[in-house]
């Protein structure tokens, strides 16, 4: 049980924690903010799996920009959280049932697949050498994901005008 | 030394219910991408734990690429619900019910 080992299940419990308050908030304002928690408890752990670019970058894309955009969209719009009864029974029921199952299907497999007893140990891949490899072996992905960018981008501004036509 | 690998996958499949259980559960198109976007993360995790175990660049390559496919999807899908909610006034799938 070395230190990097009590950071993993520390920052695991936090993750998991959270993530389980911002699903079952009623008010949506606070389970955005939740999930900034989460999200930050996923940067430190790309930080513990030596991803420090990727850390850096959750933190920017996913706490900065995608839950700030949708508090925006929460706070444009007028959201009314009583009317939502919140779980019932008759749809969490067989989800919870599932989910269980899966659980333990996959707590057996995994225990039991010869690969997962490696250890991971530590490493650290500095941001030049991953910046370096991902230009050189995926440039065209990024091109692709640049265009896909440029899609939502067209596709939301179009989305969002101003006056919708009537007729679809 | 940190963990076995196996440990970072329970925690990845436990983070993918809980999004696949807010996904289907909660009856608030919001609260549903959300519900997405936690899933997208959890297989992220996997991504980096792997690139670790491996000690290859490839599964950061990865995760960084789901990043920006999880903020195409969320600008369109919260785009797609300010219309919808333009349309029909209001967040309840349920709601959506203009071709009965």
């Amino acid at each position: 049980m070395t230190v990097y080992s009590i950071i993993f299940y520390v920052l695991s419990a936090i993750i998991l924690i959270t993530t389980g308050i911002a699903i079952t908030r009623r008010n949506l304002v606070h389970a955005v903010v939740y999930l900034v928690f989460s999200f930050f408890g996923s940067a430190m752990m790309f930080y513990l799996f030596g991803a420090p670019l990727l850390a850096v970058l959750e933190v920017i894309i996913y706490a900065g920009a995608i839950m700030i955009l949708f508090l925006f969209i929460i706070m444009m719009v007028k959201v009314e959280a009583s009317e939502e009864r919140l779980f019932p029974i008759r749809q969490w029921l067989p989800m919870a049932l599932m989910g269980v199952v899966y659980l333990i299907m996959g707590t057996v497999i995994v225990s039991s697949a010869p690969g997962s007893q490696v250890t991971l140990e530590i490493a650290l891949a500095k941001p030049k050498a991953f910046g370096e490899y991902l230009f050189q072996t995926h440039w065209l992905v990024i091109e692709i994901v640049s265009l896909l960018l440029l899609v939502a981008l067209i596709g939301a501004l179009y989305l969002g005008r101003k006056k919708p036509a009537d007729d679809i | 030394m940190i963990v076995p690998f196996g440990h970072v996958l329970i925690l990845a499949g436990i983070l993918f219910l809980i999004g696949i259980f807010c996904a289907v559960v909660r009856r608030n198109l919001i609260m549903i991408v959300l519900g997405v976007e936690i899933m997208l993360n959890a297989a992220s995790i996997v991504f980096v734990g792997a690139a670790l175990r491996w000690q290859h660049l490839e599964g950061q390559v990865f995760a960084l690429f789901i990043l920006a496919v999880a903020a195409a999807e969320v600008s369109v899908g919260l785009a797609l619900i300010v219309y919808a909610y333009r349309r029909t006034g209001s967040f309840d799938p349920n709601v959506y019910n203009s071709l009965k």
